[in-house]
């Protein structure tokens, strides 16, 4: 089986998904079966197979990519731990999914790092969350919450402080709703848990050592502390999480000699609120809102992604209406206005963390500004959009861009919506990029601070699972809006940015000329939206049901976000009639994963240096640590 | 040459120097002073320069669409026959729709009969757990809950002043009408009437029973007086002795013990699950 025969081999990189999964089954018909659960998709490999049946996936196979790595609980419905695995191949195409099952007991997986790192953070969530154990795995702590947390939160069994009810809407609320504070109900302090050998006076100790004891990766903190005076060539430094330039509370921890960085590890979690918890107690469109929180700069593409997920599940149901074309211009238009956003955002934070202190930042947050103040009057919030519904949206574009305000100010503005809009594309926008390729792509200071400086290799871009700029930054043009087309990007025309060096130069590079596509896709659908005046953006003309059921499946909906590739991946376990509740609610979240490779990238550079890869990859921490 | 990218580059910073400066003297600093017009220059499209807003001196006016914490609409005082009554039914949709779980709602009962009533006996917004997402708005029915555009929610005293109960969140309908003139309008061609659903279907009730029963075609004219001479019994009706209404009993009061029944099954079958879920 290690060695099959090369024609066949040959074929087998380009071998649909379909052949790959046939290829599989009847190579390691003892370690492979069909995942032939209703809705669901790809294979259930054998734990103790699973290294082996991984390579010949990435390397026969040509899977390449390994989207994302996620578990599952399901308890009481098998009663096992599940973990889904999502790879691509980089030259496109659909997903390769596989899953390995073990008990819920004694929870252990082969780990995958030694064949994809970018299943290193991923894994650690999984133990975290999930509290499956990856033998083989070179550093597996707890990544979100803290070491000396009680229980896996994303378990079904485990419950949170302020637990109510397994599941949204809650009957406490309505028809007899008698208003309580949790906090006075369920006092914060008697319900948390210790694991038995922790050692709560740990949590006392205010020497250095504590702060560094939950770390492991590169960071030898023992033998550093125990040298004193100046003798010591090698230093711990700590970064964050209250420092301005991690981009909200995120730590670094490298260790330096001299000037230079020889290892850093991100420490991370300050932010987490166990978003994916929430999203299995909510209902689906309960998650909508939740997801604007996330990557708050675009939260329009986070409900695309979203609602792509949910739409492909309840594509397998009967009474399913796929979104009207209007409503899918509509959409495509709002994400590549956050997608300009969101790279204005992160070149102007970019050029703070290098030193162009905020001058830049503001010119591009003008634009911005106006762009945001399209949003709020469409969809009512600037930052939280909560736009998108399942097969439609929440309204259609106002008539006129207005303000009837009781405050103050009354007719301050008032524009005609295509007006705005045109002005805005075709002369705001581009003007904007003008002035910013001005300001900055010539620039001799810019230049030498960003080229040569964080580079990430072609390989390593795709072993690490970076995503979005990062990873075109670095010479793999893997757009998902081409690699695996979604809404109407089929029909636009536009190209994939991509820049050769993999340093910080070349993701900014990526990120102007994306904007520029951006420009030209949302000209092309400019037109689009004029010729569907006046249809319905949904397709049974009246707004979609506020519980809606989803049938039995699974779904991975990924969509190419500023940052990167957003993917949920969502599974409904209902029964008949589908269910109303997410069984498992995972955001496979860009800002995290891309963080993955910030060792490697900031190895041999100065600390000033740094704080300007962070800024070239781009995090925002909501997305982070969810 | 070297250096000249930089140069460029501190041209376009040079020219936004300049360009504050151009404006305020095109507007004779007019820009800055408060008033409506020229703070309209300064948000405008086409403004150059100096664009901050001096808030809260200054307070940009928010869309139509803009959400914050939510309100009741009650009718307004003049109102003909449902001065003060509220919009809602206390159907609990906007409680099983909020994603944070935010509104507590006690369906009100009649004292008499002890059957529900079409609107609630108290209604609670946590305002620090709103997420502001509009659902809902967006989702009742009856366009009762609406989203505000008054953000200065600012208090000394969460514990007191941040759960919003029914007549701190009721707000009379013009409100509504003032702030959102358009979407109110729409709402009406949905509604296809400006009166609450009910209330018009009372209305159409009315006028239908008074024609069946007087089936004469002079009756015919003035059906609307007759409308609101029913409607209004049968807002009445609601707290003191049972409405006469035309065709025997509320029809209202039949949906609701119908709901009720329903939901009490499917209160049962939740407790079921819950039970095999626990085993």
């Amino acid at each position: 089986m290690d060695n099959p025969a090369p024609a066949p081999e040959r074929q087998l990189d380009t071998a649909t998904v379909d052949e790959a999964i046939g290829f599989l089954r009847s190579e390691h018909a003892d370690a492979v079966t069909l995942d032939d659960r209703d809705g669901y998709e790809g294979i259930i490999v054998e734990g103790g197979r699973l290294l082996d049946i991984a390579r010949v996936i990435r390397d026969d196979l040509g899977f390449d990519y390994l989207s994302s790595a996620t578990a599952v609980d399901y308890l009481g419905a098998g009663d096992h731990l599940e973990m889904v695995y999502h790879a691509y191949r980089t030259s496109g195409g659909g997903a390769l999914v596989f899953k390995a099952q073990t008990d819920r007991e004694n929870a252990e997986i082969p780990s995958l790092v030694s064949i994809w790192r970018g299943a290193d953070f991923q894994e650690r969530e999984a133990w975290d969350l999930m509290g499956i154990k990856f033998p083989g795995h070179p550093n597996l702590k707890r990544i979100l919450m803290w070491e000396g947390f009680q229980g896996h939160p994303l378990r079904k069994d485990w419950r949170e402080a302020y637990y109510e009810e397994e599941q949204k809407p809650f009957d406490s609320r309505w028809p007899g709703g008698h208003v309580h504070r949790a906090e006075e109900k369920n006092v914060f302090g008697k319900n948390v848990t210790y694991p038995p050998d922790i050692d709560l006076g740990r949590l006392m100790d205010t020497s250095e050592s504590a702060v560094y004891q939950s770390l492991g990766l590169g960071v030898d903190v023992e033998r550093i502390m125990d040298k004193d005076g100046f003798e010591t060539n090698e230093l711990v430094v700590n970064m964050g999480p209250h420092h301005p330039s991690t981009h909200g509370v995120f730590r670094m921890v490298l260790t330096v000699d001299g000037e230079t960085v020889t290892s850093l590890e991100p420490v991370m979690g300050y932010l987490h609120r166990n978003h994916e918890k929430i999203g299995e107690r909510n209902t689906y469109l309960h998650n909508i809102p939740f997801t604007d929180r996330l990557d708050y700069i675009s939260s329009m593409g986070n409900n695309h992604g979203y609602v792509l997920a949910v739409e492909q599940l309840m594509s397998l149901g009967r009474k399913y209406n796929p979104p009207t074309y209007r409503c899918e211009a509509l959409r495509v238009m709002m994400v590549e206005l956050s997608r300009i956003v969101n790279h204005l955002w992160a070149i102007g934070f970019w050029l703070n963390d290098i030193g162009a202190f905020f001058t830049p930042v503001l010119y591009f947050v003008q634009e911005r500004e106006r762009i945001l103040d399209f949003f709020e009057a469409v969809a009512g919030s600037r930052m939280m959009c909560n736009y998108m519904r399942f097969g439609g949206l929440f309204g259609d574009l106002p008539a006129r861009i207005k303000s009837v305000s009781n405050l103050t100010n009354d007719r301050v503005r008032d524009y005609n919506t295509m007006q705005f809009l045109t002005e805005m594309i075709n002369e705001r926008i581009p003007r904007t990029i003008d002035d910013l390729e001005r300001l900055l792509t010539q620039n001799e200071i810019l230049l030498e601070r960003s080229i040569g400086v964080g580079v990430l290799s072609r390989e390593d871009a795709v072993n690490y699972s970076a995503a979005g700029p990062l990873l075109r930054g670095s010479g793999v043009a893997y757009d998902i809006r081409r690699a695996e087309p979604y809404s109407i990007y089929p029909e636009l025309d536009f190209d994939v940015a991509v820049e050769e060096e993999g340093d910080m130069y070349a993701r900014y590079r990526v990120r102007v000329a994306e904007m520029r596509e951006s420009v030209r896709i949302l000209k092309q659908i400019l037109p689009r939206l004029e010729a569907t005046a006046g249809e319905s953006i949904w397709a049974d003309g009246k707004p979609g049901a506020y519980a809606p059921r989803v049938p039995h499946g699974e779904a991975y909906g990924r969509v190419e976000n500023g940052k990167g590739e957003l993917g949920y991946y969502v599974v409904s376990a209902g029964g008949r009639g589908g269910s109303a509740n997410p069984w498992r609610y995972h955001v496979r979240a860009p800002s995290f994963i891309n963080l993955t490779p910030m060792g490697i990238m900031s190895r041999g550079h100065k600390v000033a240096d740094i704080v300007g890869i962070l800024g070239s990859i781009d995090i925002v921490l909501g997305e982070t640590d969810r | 040459m070297y250096g000249t990218g930089l140069a460029k580059g501190l041209m376009l910073t040079l020219r936004h120097f300049v360009e504050s400066y151009v404006d305020d003297v095109r507007y004779g600093f007019r820009k800055y002073h408060h008033s409506t017009d020229n703070f309209g220059i300064r948000q405008g499209t086409k403004t150059k320069g100096v664009i901050t807003v001096q808030y809260p001196d200054e307070k940009v006016a928010v869309p139509e669409r803009f959400r914050f914490v939510p309100f009741l609409i009650v009718e307004d005082e003049d109102h003909p026959t449902r001065a003060g009554k509220d919009w809602c039914t206390s159907c609990g949709i906007c409680a099983k729709v909020c994603p944070p779980q935010c509104i507590w709602i006690v369906r009100g009962n009649d004292p008499n009969t002890g059957r529900p009533v079409p609107e609630p006996e108290a209604f609670f917004i946590d305002i620090d757990i709103c997420m502001n997402c509009g659902f809902c708005a967006e989702y009742c029915p009856f366009d009762a809950i609406k989203m505000d555009h008054d953000y200065e929610l600012a208090s000394y005293d969460r514990t007191t002043h941040h759960i919003h109960d029914k007549e701190r969140l009721s707000k009379p309908n013009s409100y509504w009408r003032g702030i959102a003139p358009t979407r109110a309008y729409e709402e009406m061609l949905v509604r296809g009437t400006w009166e609450h659903k009910d209330a018009a279907k009372e209305a159409r009730r009315g006028a239908a029973s008074s024609r069946a029963s007087a089936p004469r075609p002079a009756a015919e004219r003035p059906a609307a007086p007759q409308a609101e001479v029913a409607s209004e019994a049968s807002a009445s009706g609601e707290t003191a002795a049972p409405a006469p209404a035309a065709e025997g009993a509320t029809p209202w009061t039949e949906d609701d013990a119908k709901r009720e029944e329903r939901r009490r099954k499917a209160l049962e079958r939740k407790a079921r699950r819950a039970a095999k879920r626990g085993q």
